[in-house]
């Protein structure tokens, strides 16, 4: 129950990495599925409709389900912490979007036991996504499951934008923020552009398969490239939501790991900023053999070109971050320095598909799926271990286990590149994506046997981590507060895993590595900027998850048009809104006598 | 000197890379192959692209490796390293470096878009061929000569062909990888590219946009042909449909497959059109025919088992497609027989 209603930050961070992973999982078996399927020419092992859906589903769940809610996790658990917060600025619009994210991921799973599953890819392509072509609810279920996750993300970006703005310690300039949390910042100013962008898409198309609008419908007038343009205007960004967390986390791991400060700071924060603004004017590189001309190609095709100069810039700064440093090789940082290299393969495959003519023989071809799972995989996922291996202890207050995690990554990095690296060429020898099974005598078949055997390796190396943490559990939370040792930033200078209200009193930043700074000068804490008093806190409420259940009965009553149920369900949601607005919650404080018990 | 050692190393990997690129796989399918002027283009791209890029990632790794190696923290190093802040100098290089490495990449990035882009649909002395994607199959008709033909696109050698791409359904995209990159086919919009065939020969053609159950099966056989071959099919194809010999199997052929095929001047265009499918390389775009393909594999069928095969069950070769199974139809196994043959006698003379 304690958990159905909080709203404190750090347990939030916690109920988005048990379902993230969870979602993670769910992605990962349908991987593996996909890789059965593909690990023999004409193989029968799903038919060609399943595969269609495992194929939709798989990327669906990886993107929204999984990657988004894991960097949430992370957010959650960190930011106020590095910024000397007490909580993020609005704790209920916190939960609220964690519910939402969990009932709209809810939703579209549970299309596999309606047995009417999204087919269309998880672009969602119309007219293959319209009603003409898509009978069934499928589709229904990823406008609909999406939609009420959506609201979830874009919450939580307003929350973390308002929160780094407003609720920095004092002395913590802009330029003084840790670069995970500027990496969040400009991430939250992503969500918060683009996902309003998707959600449009997503009533339009809904607005076409529940109440036969014509939006994209050839035959009433509609135009299926408008699909495509708003799908990645939103799709694009989406990317850059994704990996500059992870570019975050980097920083930070790469930084503690090698005990020196961030090599460019201020060049860090600026390739940030060029590459989210890059971002959004280059969706329509995805879109080069739609047919939109030489003079848009062209364009398209020197932007996208151009993220690559910040880019480089980052990786080039994080190399001379390690170096003249004194490098130790946690788990943590494994991860970290094995997601350079893949990242920059990643980045260079990324820069040779944006020279249009030579996207018109990559494009749709295995040689896409290599080089998007080297960003995504190969970088957020990389990123996300890195990120979770070096905050568990602050998390959880239990330091995991090394030995374990160095197999976790070995098995993973050495997997995950016998997976993808190959279908570079598998792409350039003419196999599209998407395919449910190809022709034997191509030349495709001993490379998605290689293909698959890394998907199994992946799969290993994931069980290995949820055994670390299952083993971690057992043991007692003895994690120190610095856990370690060569922590820069505030969160470690409070215990682990840190009190409800954070802070004792907020502490006075002096410099860039805030808690470094005061090492180096000789001191064992921070400088408060307020004296000891009562702290205010927001209480806990179950309406967050009531609104949320409201919402994902009224998807089902849209779905199967019951529209007595959708309003009740709708009616559910206005409700709660009702009483959060009526009802003055004043919150409650904890007294200084308490916080020294605790 | 120093860098000289450095491009010592990188020059053979280079050169290595290129031909190991060069030597893989069907010389009929594969990008990395090019048969054409177009692919060759964009494979000069990609060479471009690679090598730079390759360039990258060596000095990349080489510095990871090398700070790994010198920098890795020894047992009871308390030491505290240098915090150094940056270096304005090493940051502006590595802002500068790549933007001359992408300056190399994009002027000839933006010729060929250009230069790609180029409209022959006026140009009398080009092909037009309208292609029109369907679910599951591939419809090539030649608006200047009155044919249509399906599955099997049939060009002269060393003539430019101006496609219009145009989709009947859902968006396909029309592939033939080792003559030149795709272009999709949206519903209601119409597309146009070109491309060249140098060579005689027959190329694998793929769809590559996600399409349906089938969408892996939607295979097509581009075959370029010499020119006087060429007007000898086009003659071909416009003569008098060749109908079965036996009256009964030319009734029930008529009834129940000309609603939806044509040969010749009989039946319509709904469905593939099989005037000479004896003579194609496959049935439904991918059952290989084994009395007509240079290379059979061993699972290859003649074409009139394969003709059977799809006519009995359609489903079970290309699921989700439209055509009705034998049952559906009311054929007996007679007729299935009678029309196979008939159809797999049915082959053009050029």
């Amino acid at each position: 129950m304690d958990w159905l209603t909080t709203v404190d930050h750090k347990k939030i961070g916690i109920l988005y990495l048990l379902a993230g992973f969870i979602f993670f999982l769910v992605g990962g078996l349908e991987a593996i599925l996909i890789r059965i399927q593909l690990m023999k020419p004409m193989n029968d092992f799903v038919a060609a409709d399943t595969f269609n859906e495992l194929i939709t589903m798989h990327g669906t769940t990886m993107i929204f389900l999984a990657a988004m809610p894991m960097l949430f996790a992370l957010m959650n658990a960190v930011i106020p912490l590095q910024i000397g917060a007490r909580d993020v600025a609005f704790p209920f619009l916190n939960a609220l979007g964690f519910w939402t994210f969990f009932f709209g991921g809810l939703l579209l799973n549970i299309s596999w036991f309606a047995g009417q599953v999204p087919d269309a890819g998880w672009t969602s392509y119309v007219p293959l996504a319209g009603p003409t072509y898509n009978g069934t609810h499928g589709v229904d279920y990823y406008v609909i499951g999406l939609q009420i996750a959506g609201i979830g993300t874009l919450l939580g970006g307003i929350n973390f934008m308002a929160t780094i703005i407003n609720m920095r310690a004092p002395g913590m300039s802009f330029m003084r923020m840790p670069m995970f949390t500027w990496a969040i910042f400009i991430t939250s100013v992503l969500i918060v552009f683009a996902f309003p962008v998707l959600t449009v898409g997503l009533v339009a198309l809904m607005f076409d398969r529940l109440f036969q609008a014509n939006f994209f419908e050839v035959g009433g007038g509609g135009n299926t490239v408008l699909w495509e343009h708003v799908f990645w205007v939103f799709g694009h960004p989406e990317v850059y939501i994704l990996i500059l967390p992870a570019f975050g986390v980097i920083s930070e791991v790469v930084a503690t790991f090698s005990r020196k400060r961030l090599f460019g700071y201020s060049s860090m924060v600026f390739a940030l900023v060029l590459i989210a603004f890059l971002g959004f004017m280059v969706w329509a590189h995805h879109m080069f053999t739609t047919g939109l001309g030489p003079v848009a190609n062209a364009l398209f095709s020197i932007g996208t070109m151009l993220i690559a100069v910040p880019t480089g810039v980052k990786i080039f700064n994080w190399l001379f971050t390690l170096w003249g440093g004194s490098i130790r090789f946690t788990t943590a940082n494994l991860f970290a320095i094995g997601f350079i290299p893949t990242f920059v393969l990643g980045g260079v495959t990324g820069v040779m598909l944006a020279s249009a003519p030579a996207d018109y023989q990559y494009h749709d071809s295995y040689f896409v799926v290599a080089h998007f799972h080297y960003v995504i995989v190969g970088g957020l996922i990389l990123g996300i271990f890195a990120g979770l291996h070096y905050w568990w202890p602050k998390m959880f207050g239990r330091m995991l286990n090394e030995g374990l995690g160095k197999l976790t990554f070995w098995t993973f990095f050495i997997g995950f590149h016998l997976t993808f690296f190959v279908q570079h060429f598998l792409g350039l020898l003419g196999m599209p994506r998407r395919v449910w099974t190809y022709l034997p005598n191509q030349g495709f078949d001993t490379l998605n046997l290689i293909s698959s055997i890394g998907a199994f390796l992946m799969g290993i190396g994931t069980i290995v981590f949820v055994l670390n943490v299952i083993i971690t559990w057992a043991k007692p939370r003895n994690a120190a507060a610095d856990a370690w040792e060569d922590g820069r930033s505030l969160e470690w200078t409070i215990p682990s895993p840190p009190p409800e209200y954070n802070f004792k009193q907020t502490p006075l930043v002096r410099g860039i590595d805030a808690w470094w700074k005061e090492k180096t000068e000789g001191n064992t804490a921070m400088t408060p900027a307020e004296p000891l008093g009562p702290i205010h806190m927001p209480s806990p409420s179950i309406l967050p998850f009531i609104m949320s259940v409201g919402l994902f009965i009224a998807g089902f009553g849209f779905m199967y048009a019951h529209h007595w149920l959708a309003a009740g369900g709708i009616l559910v949601t206005f409700v709660c809104m009702f009483f959060r607005s009526v009802y003055d919650d004043h919150g409650f404080h904890i007294d200084p006598e308490e916080e020294v018990q605790a | 000197m120093n860098r000289w050692n450095v491009m010592k190393r990188i020059l053979p990997l280079l050169a290595g890379m290129a031909l190991l690129l060069s030597a893989c796989g069907r010389s009929d399918l594969s990008a990395l192959d090019p048969q054409g002027p177009i692919a060759q283009r964009q494979y000069d791209l990609m060479k471009i692209s690679i090598s730079i890029m390759t360039l990258v990632v060596v000095v990349v790794f080489a510095i990871c490796i090398y700070v790994l190696i010198k920098f890795r923290r020894r047992k009871g190093d308390k030491t505290i390293p240098k915090q150094v802040e940056g270096n304005h100098k090493l940051e502006i290089i590595w802002t500068v470096v790549p933007l001359i490495l992408l300056l190399i990449l994009g002027v000839p990035t933006i010729q060929s878009v250009f230069g790609m882009a180029k409209d022959y649909s006026k140009d009398k002395d080009a092909i037009q061929v309208k292609v029109t994607s369907h679910l599951y199959w591939w419809e090539f008709e030649y608006p200047q000569l009155g044919v249509t033909t399906a599955q099997e696109l049939v060009v002269p050698t060393g003539k430019k062909i101006s496609f219009e791409l145009v989709s009947a359904d859902v968006k396909h995209s029309f592939w033939i990888p080792s003559i030149g990159g795709k272009m999709d086919t949206n519903p209601g919009m119409s597309n146009r590219m070109y491309l060249e065939f140098p060579k005689e020969g027959v190329y694998r053609g793929k769809c590559a946009e996600l399409c349906g159950p089938s969408h892996a099966l939607m295979d097509f056989k581009a075959k370029s042909v010499s020119p006087a071959s060429f007007d000898k099919w086009v003659a071909a194809m416009k003569a008098p449909a060749v109908m079965p010999a036996d009256a009964h199997i030319a009734e029930t052929f008529r009834s129940k497959c000309l609603a939806c095929h044509a040969v010749g001047d009989q039946g319509t265009n709904g469905a593939p059109n099989l005037t000479g499918i004896g003579g194609r390389q496959t049935v439904a775009g991918i059952l290989y025919n084994s009395d007509v393909v240079k290379d059979p594999q061993s699972e290859d069928k003649t074409v009139e088992e394969n003709l059977k095969t799809w006519i009995t069950n359609p489903q079970k070769v290309k699921p989700g497609n439209q055509m009705p199974s034998a049952a559906d139809n009311q054929l007996t196994q007679d007729e299935i027989d009678g029309i196979a043959k008939y159809l797999a006698g049915y082959k053009l003379d050029y």
